[in-house]
C-alpha cells in the first residue's frame, strides 16, 4: 500500500515537474526568425495579388512595412524583438478597412502558414493572438 | 436530386471562379434542415455563405436524414448580404417509409446578425430569425391533433469560435432559444386542440475545428411535447463536416431523433450537400 501510495506521490511529481511550455513556443513553431521572416515574404506576395486589399498599401513603404510585421510577430509570438510601429488602432485609423479586408488578410495568413507547413496547433495560436485586433483594425 | 446538384456542383467548382468571397472557409457553417445556416438541426447565428462586408452570397443545399420508419429530404435556396441579412426559402419532404404517404412543408427563413463576430469579438456573434412554415399535407396532422397547418418560429442564437481552445484546436459554441408552436418543426403541424401557446425550447451544437477544412461535432435539440396521440423526443446527433473550398461541403452525420409518431427509437444517418457562390 504504502509502495503504491509512493509510486503514485512520485507519478504525479513526474507529471507536475514536466517541462512547462517554453516562452517562445509559438515564435519555434513558426520557424524562428527565418520562419517568420518567410511567412511575412508570403503574406506580402498575396496582398500583392488582392485587388481587394492592395489599394490599402498604395502609399505604404513596403520595405518599412515588413520589418514591422516581421518584428511585430516575433514579438508576438514570444520571439527575443521588440515591436518598434504604431500601435494597431493609430496605424489603421483613416484606411477605412472593411470587415471583408480583415477576413481577407486572416485567409492569406491560414494560406501561407498551411503552405510552410506550420502546425495547425501553432496557426491558431497565432490566430488567437491576431483576432483581438480585429477592433483596433476595422472601420477606424 | 442530389447528382444533378453535386455534379452541377463539382463542375461550378473545376471552373475555379473568383465568386468566393471573403469569410474564412467553414464560417458560413452548413445548412440545417429548415434552411438556415448552421448546424444539421440547429440554426446558429452565422450568416450562410461566404459573403463578407458588402458582399452577396447563394446557397443551394440538399440534404437527407434516414431513420427506421421515416425518410426527411430537404432541399433549399439561401441569399446573404453583408454578412447579416439571411433569406432562405426551403422544401421538406417526409416520407412515412412503414406508414406510407408523405408530408410536406415549405419554409421561409429571416435572419438578421445584431451583434459581434464570431471570429473576432470577445461577445459571441448574436442573430436572431424568423421561420414561417407552412405544412402542405394537413390530413393527417389535422386527424392527430394538430390545430393550424402554418406557423412562425422565433428564435435567438449566439456562436462564437474560440481560437486554440482544446488541443491546439478551434473550437465553435452556438447556443439558440427559439420559439414555437410546431410539432416535429412542424412536420406534424402547429399548436394542438387544447394548447395553441408558443413553448419555449434550447438548441445547442458543439464543433471541435480539426483543421480548416475538417470539423467534427455533435447537436441538441430540445422539442415541444404537446400532441397527445404520440411522445415528441428531443433531437441529437453527431456529425463530420468537410469544407471542400468555399463552393462545396459535404456533412454526413449520425441522428437521434427518439419517438416520431409513436414509432419508436428512430435513429439513422444524415448527409448534406452544400454549394456556394459569393459576388
Amino acid at each position: 500500500m504504502v509502495v503504491l501510495i509512493r509510486s503514485a506521490l512520485l507519478l504525479l511529481l513526474v507529471g507536475c515537474s514536466s517541462a512547462p511550455e517554453p516562452k517562445d513556443w509559438l515564435y519555434q513553431q513558426l520557424g524562428a526568425e527565418t520562419g517568420v521572416t518567410r511567412l511575412v515574404d508570403g503574406l506580402l506576395v498575396e496582398i500583392e495579388q488582392d485587388p481587394q486589399i492592395v489599394q490599402h498599401f498604395a502609399d505604404t513603404d513596403i520595405p518599412r512595412f515588413r520589418k514591422l510585421l516581421i518584428e511585430q510577430l516575433c514579438e508576438l509570438s514570444g520571439g527575443p524583438c521588440r515591436y518598434s510601429g504604431a500601435t494597431m488602432q493609430e496605424s489603421h485609423t483613416g484606411f477605412q478597412i472593411t470587415q471583408a479586408d480583415f477576413d481577407n488578410l486572416v485567409d492569406h495568413l491560414i494560406k501561407v502558414m498551411t503552405a510552410q507547413q506550420v502546425p495547425v496547433g501553432a496557426q491558431n495560436r497565432l490566430l488567437a493572438k491576431l483576432a483581438p485586433m480585429y477592433k483596433d483594425v476595422v472601420y477606424r | 436530386m442530389k447528382k444533378p446538384l453535386l455534379s452541377t456542383a463539382l463542375l461550378l467548382c473545376s471552373l475555379n471562379v473568383a465568386a468566393a468571397g471573403s469569410k474564412v472557409l467553414a464560417t458560413g457553417g452548413a445548412t440545417s434542415i429548415e434552411g438556415a445556416a448552421g448546424g444539421g438541426i440547429v440554426p446558429w447565428a452565422v450568416i450562410n455563405g461566404y459573403g463578407s462586408s458588402g458582399q452577396w452570397s447563394v446557397t443551394g443545399y440538399a440534404s437527407q436524414v434516414g431513420v427506421d420508419d421515416f425518410t426527411l429530404n430537404s432541399k433549399g435556396i439561401g441569399l446573404s448580404y453583408d454578412n447579416k441579412y439571411e433569406l432562405s426559402f426551403g422544401r421538406q419532404e417526409l416520407k412515412l417509409d412503414t406508414m406510407g404517404g408523405e408530408l410536406n412543408q415549405q419554409i421561409i427563413g429571416l435572419k438578421y446578425k445584431i451583434a459581434g463576430e464570431l471570429l473576432y469579438s470577445a461577445m459571441p456573434q448574436i442573430s436572431v430569425g424568423l421561420q414561417l412554415k407552412k405544412q402542405l399535407d394537413f390530413a393527417i396532422p389535422a386527424a392527430v391533433g394538430a390545430r393550424h397547418d402554418s406557423g412562425t418560429d422565433i428564435y435567438v442564437a449566439a456562436s462564437k469560435v474560440w481560437f486554440d481552445a482544446l488541443w491546439g484546436r478551434n473550437i465553435l459554441l452556438n447556443a439558440t432559444v427559439r420559439g414555437t408552436k410546431g410539432q416535429q418543426t412542424g412536420l406534424l403541424g402547429f399548436g394542438t386542440v387544447s394548447n395553441d401557446d408558443y413553448q419555449w425550447v434550447s438548441e445547442f451544437s458543439a464543433v471541435m475545428l480539426l483543421n480548416p477544412q475538417w470539423a467534427v461535432g455533435a447537436e441538441f435539440k430540445q422539442k415541444p411535447n404537446e400532441l397527445a396521440f404520440a411522445r415528441e423526443d428531443h433531437w441529437r446527433d453527431v456529425f463530420v463536416a468537410w469544407f471542400a473550398n468555399k463552393h462545396l461541403s459535404l456533412v454526413a452525420g449520425h441522428v437521434d431523433l427518439g419517438s416520431i409518431a409513436t414509432f419508436e427509437h428512430q435513429t439513422g444517418y444524415y448527409l448534406a450537400l452544400e454549394s456556394t457562390w459569393s459576388f
